[in-house]
């Protein structure tokens, strides 16, 4: 029996399907880091995978384990020239994200004096304009799907992003194929209704006629999940 | 030297740039000796960190230039935002690599180097003296132009050096902070020990030799230096102090 944050991990390690030899980066917390894991140890063989700090893992260990199997160096300096060459498919979070998937992570208000200042743009324009990207948010609703965000950090595909891959929330999975590359409904999680994506997002959302279930995780991939995260820190990362 | 004869050194209105990565080796030390001088209207240049945030909150910053300002572990630095949040200090935001490219082009003495990092983003609207450039080749991409990150002081810490400057990181990441020696016109180090020229070689192998003397104007010996940031292998995070930091906004242990 899957839960929502199984579903959350398998959705997002989709995304990186098909990435062959690049290095798969998931941004903080449970569910991206443990999506990456998951692709490479089932459909996707060939990935790279770091442990968070500066190696490259040659193993695939759980959740907050240190590797066993060294394969790579990746300082931060090397982090940043991997994101100009282009080697990199990273799952980013967003405080703010737009119909065209412009995402804002530097502060909420005026630039000049916000009203909450966040973490600045940190690498985010830089990833989505040389990278395939996709994004992450755990709590899908109309704060954060805004019709325009308060400044652009990551680009969206109105504004020369390389590839915006997906997007994956707690209640669903989204893409860049609407009009003008807006985004679009890919599919809805299990007890998700169309309706209830409809109203959490804070701009009009392109909806095709018939729209799928996100798909559940294998019995194989549930298992890879139970070694890589036994303690299940995904759940607390999800709100259902 | 001492910490408080490297602050000495510093005048108001200067541009000083800060290593680490964060909340990871920080020049704590160096920079709570900043906190205990008279100096103001400090141009901050850092991959932010407690840091800007004890110099924002002791009132020396005019100007905060930093693609974030992060404690890694707590993503918001209370300081920074509360500063910010008031209107007490400009910022100059950057791509990380953007940033890197600043570095590098200061490094090397030129007045800039072009790259992609930046385009398309907002960086260019809320920072508009950052310029473009077009490639003079077949490809006649537009690209940022970014500006060298020129300073006065550097500040850094590192795991050992001699007294003369050479400097060794023996944890797994040297950050950039080879970059800031490089791009500075007076450099200093603290470290947590000081050891005999002889023996630099006796904990790492001669890459660990990540800053040359040639570069530094004065070493401290910190032990602890970084505290309460992380400075491996000598130690982590101190996540205890840091939530507390974090908390309060104040730095029990500085002076």
């Amino acid at each position: 029996m899957s839960t929502r944050a199984d579903v959350c991990v398998v959705a997002c390690a989709e995304a990186f399907r098909g990435d062959g030899e690049i290095l798969a980066a998931g941004i903080g917390g449970a569910v991206t880091v443990l999506a990456a894991r998951l692709a490479r140890l089932t459909f996707e063989p060939d990935l790279l995978t770091h442990d968070g700090g500066c190696l490259l893992t040659g193993d695939v260990p759980p959740l907050g384990r240190p590797p066993e199997v060294v394969e790579g160096w990746l300082p931060f300096r090397d982090h940043l020239w991997l994101v100009l060459n282009g080697r990199r498919h990273v799952m980013l979070g967003a405080s703010q994200i737009d119909r065209h998937g412009n995402t804002n992570i530097s502060c909420i208000g005026d630039w000049a004096r916000p009203k909450a200042q966040l973490l600045g743009v940190r690498g985010a324009p830089g990833n989505t304009r040389c990278d395939p990207t996709s994004y992450w948010i755990p709590r899908h609703g109309p704060r954060v799907f805004v019709p325009q965000v308060d400044l652009v950090s990551g680009l969206g595909t109105d504004r020369g992003a390389a590839e915006l891959r997906r997007v994956v929330t707690n209640l669903a999975v989204l893409d860049f194929a609407g009009p003008d590359g807006t985004m679009r409904l890919v599919s809805v999680h299990p007890g998700v209704s169309v309706a209830d994506v409809v109203a959490a997002t804070g701009f009009e959302l392109a909806v095709p006629g018939e729209v799928p279930v996100t798909r559940e995780p294998t019995a194989g991939e549930l298992r890879v999940l139970d070694r890589l995260d036994p303690g299940r820190a995904r759940e607390r990362e999800v709100a259902a | 030297m001492t910490a408080e004869q490297v602050a000495a050194t510093l005048e108001s209105g200067m541009t000083v740039g800060i290593g680490g990565w964060g909340s990871r080796r920080k020049p704590m030390a160096l920079v709570r000796a900043v906190l205990g001088t008279s100096v103001r209207d400090l141009t901050v240049i850092s991959y932010g960190g407690p840091d800007v945030g004890l110099l924002c909150a002791a009132g020396k910053v005019r100007r905060v230039v930093a693609p974030f300002v992060t404690l890694d572990t707590i993503p918001l630095e209370p300081n920074f935002r509360r500063a910010r949040q008031a209107g007490q200090i400009a910022f100059t935001e950057y791509d990380e690599g953007m940033f890197m490219f600043g570095l590098l082009a200061a490094a090397h003495r030129l007045p800039f180097l072009p790259t992609r990092a930046g385009m398309g983003s907002d960086v260019l609207r809320v920072n508009p003296e950052l310029r473009t450039v077009r490639s003079p080749y077949g490809d006649g991409e537009e690209l940022v132009a970014v500006p060298a990150l020129t300073m006065d002081v550097a500040l850094v810490h590192l795991n050992r050096a001699d007294a003369r400057g050479n400097a060794q990181y023996l944890g797994p990441d040297p950050y950039l902070d080879d970059l800031y020696a490089k791009a500075a016109a007076r450099c200093y180090v603290s470290c947590e020990r000081l050891v005999d020229t002889a023996d630099l070689l006796k904990e790492g192998p001669v890459q660990s030799l990540l800053i040359s003397r040639s570069m530094v104007a004065g070493v401290v010996e910190a032990p602890g230096g970084a505290g309460f940031t992380s400075c491996e292998p000598d130690y982590g995070r101190d996540e205890e102090r840091q939530r507390r930091y974090a908390e309060t906004g104040s730095d029990e242990h500085q002076g």
